[in-house]
């Protein structure tokens, strides 16, 4: 193991978010954003080989390919309408972003306010509603506070374990928020009400802070682990996969 | 004997058989091969109050800039490099667009699939759930006929009056070919358009024989029956990206964006470069 006081917030930030595709095998794993992008890539250089991972353009890539470089090997096809053949199909898993997100995993990345006339017009809908309901969804939020971890979101662009439930027995079998990544812990759903649950703070946060930064009530476990940090062999692969080390200037502590 | 049809024309000539109050939609994907000097031929237009359909970019932007858009079905507005796309942002924020339909991305595809089917919808589960069902109460679910009884959302199929898309090569009879990495959704704009409207304009015009040495036959998804006006227009996708003719100009783009987020900036930015013809845009551009 590697020494806990030479470990780098970026790297237990992006090892959380490989370790979300565990045990995915042959699918998609896809990530919006630096963190969640090296996410996948981490997890398919190391203990997720036979995931497909993509250039963010319209290629499936093999090998490892670092950030930035234009060196890809070319192993498949993905173009916009077989992203979404291949979405629906549910063969894939994707780690998001959100800019509000409540206790049963609804997340907002559209607008602040009323839609009709938004305070602040985000991204809009994109593909939230169709990825929930088809897929695995993972979340990555850089920042947690009360601010994004609210008792209610404004839209509900991708959905939560409650409005699942309220759908078909399809969509309630198909439907799985796998984890949520913050800069403070490792967050899940994975108890009986499928309400959001601490997994596992970071070695620089503590239960109170991710409490605290939390505007709905968190479902804290008796027994909370420290998330896991990498070992060589994975900080070596994320090194080679981020020569540069621009995670580092994506996670605030 | 007769020749055949040979459909090449002005961007002028082509916004020229547009009506005000049609339903529009746009090819290309945020900004990257986007139709851009159909656009900037329809912005020197008197046609308004337009139905915009759309995977939404800087034509989005501008429509909105221009107050052109009555109402607008998109899945996204954005720069991709550029996460948000100024001018539609203040236009939600400042409710100056009269009708707003946001859809799900994939729902959008449906639509116009089913559209180009001539269908009245098609069955899906993106959306169900979600504040897209909230914000759209037109929206209608359908049961599965079969056993397992299933609730679906059926979304509606989108009929245009008029498509505009840019490629990299046509024939000029109507033939397209785009030799990027993705057609987007192209195809089908131009499947759910009615005849008389559906434009393409590309980089360049060659001999149908030519086609078959630009690039394999799978990039010959567009036949001529599905096109009715050919524009040759070089660097017409500009400041989009437009594979592999030219990438992005995104020094451009964040001009353009900059200059978005100040009246006083964007009066100038239309006095430089939209105040005058596709010429004088491309000289403009030409002489940053």
């Amino acid at each position: 193991m590697v020494d806990s006081s030479e470990v780098h917030p970026a790297d237990v930030a992006v090892l959380a978010c490989a370790e979300a595709f565990r045990g995915d095998g042959e699918i998609f794993a896809s990530g919006m954003g630096t963190i969640p992008l090296l996410g996948s890539r981490l997890a398919r250089a190391t203990f997720e080989p036979d995931l497909l991972v993509s250039d963010g353009i319209a290629f499936f890539v093999d090998g490892e390919l670092p950030l930035g470089s234009q060196n890809r090997q070319i192993e498949g096809w993905i173009p916009f309408r077989s992203v979404f053949d291949t979405l629906w199909g549910g063969r894939r898993h994707v780690i998001m972003g959100a800019s509000q997100i409540d206790g049963s995993g609804n997340t907002n990345i559209a607008n602040i306010g009323d839609w009709h006339r938004p305070k602040v017009q985000l991204l809009g809908m994109r593909g939230g509603p169709g990825n929930t309901i088809n897929h695995a969804v993972s979340y990555w939020i850089p920042k947690q506070s009360q601010r994004v971890f609210v008792e209610a979101v404004d839209m509900v662009s991708g959905i939560g374990y409650d409005r699942a439930a309220s759908l078909s027995p399809w969509v309630r079998q198909n439907h799985r928020i796998p984890r949520v990544v913050t800069n403070l812990a490792v967050l899940d759903f994975d108890n009986d009400d499928n309400r959001m649950q601490i997994q596992s703070v970071h070695p620089w946060s503590s239960v109170a802070e991710v409490v605290d930064a939390t505007g709905f009530e968190l479902v804290v476990p008796d027994e909370v682990p420290i998330s896991r940090s990498p070992d060589t062999a994975e900080l070596d692969a994320l090194n080679r996969l981020d020569p540069k080390g621009v995670r580092h200037r994506e996670v605030s502590v | 004997m007769t020749s055949p049809r040979d459909k090449t024309m002005t961007a002028d000539a082509a916004v020229a058989t547009l009506e005000s109050g049609m339903t529009l939609g746009i090819g290309g994907w945020g900004s990257r091969r986007k139709p851009m000097s159909l656009v900037r031929a329809l912005l020197r237009s008197d046609i308004t109050d337009l139905t915009v359909v759309t995977y939404g970019g800087p034509d989005v932007g501008l429509l909105c800039a221009a107050g052109k858009i009555a109402k607008l079905l998109y899945g996204f507005v954005t720069l991709d490099s550029i996460p948000l796309e100024p001018h539609f942002r203040a236009a939600r924020q400042g409710g100056t667009i009269p009708e707003v339909v946001e859809y799900d991305e994939g729902m959008l595809q449906w639509g116009l699939f089913a559209g180009s089917l001539r269908l009245p919808f098609l069955p899906t589960r993106a959306g169900l759930g979600s504040g897209v069902m909230e914000v759209n109460p037109d929206l209608k679910t359908i049961r599965s006929p079969y056993d397992d009884d299933e609730e679906l959302l059926a979304v509606p199929g989108i009929r245009l009056d008029a498509a505009f898309v840019h490629m990299n090569r046509a024939d000029s009879r109507g033939n397209a070919q785009y030799l990027g990495p993705d057609i987007y959704f192209d195809d089908l704009y131009l499947g759910a358009c009615d005849p008389g409207h559906r434009f393409v304009s590309c980089e360049k015009v060659i001999p149908t024989a030519e086609l078959g040495s630009e690039g394999s036959f799978h990039t010959l998804k567009i036949n001529r029956s599905m096109v009715d006006g050919v524009i040759e227009s070089p660097n017409g996708a500009h400041f989009t990206s437009c594979e592999p003719d030219y990438d992005r100009d995104e020094g451009f783009q964040t001009a353009y964006a900059t200059a978005a987020r100040d009246p006083e900036a964007w009066a100038g930015f239309v006095e430089k470069y939209l105040s005058g013809s596709e010429a004088d845009y491309q000289e403009a551009v030409n002489g940053r």
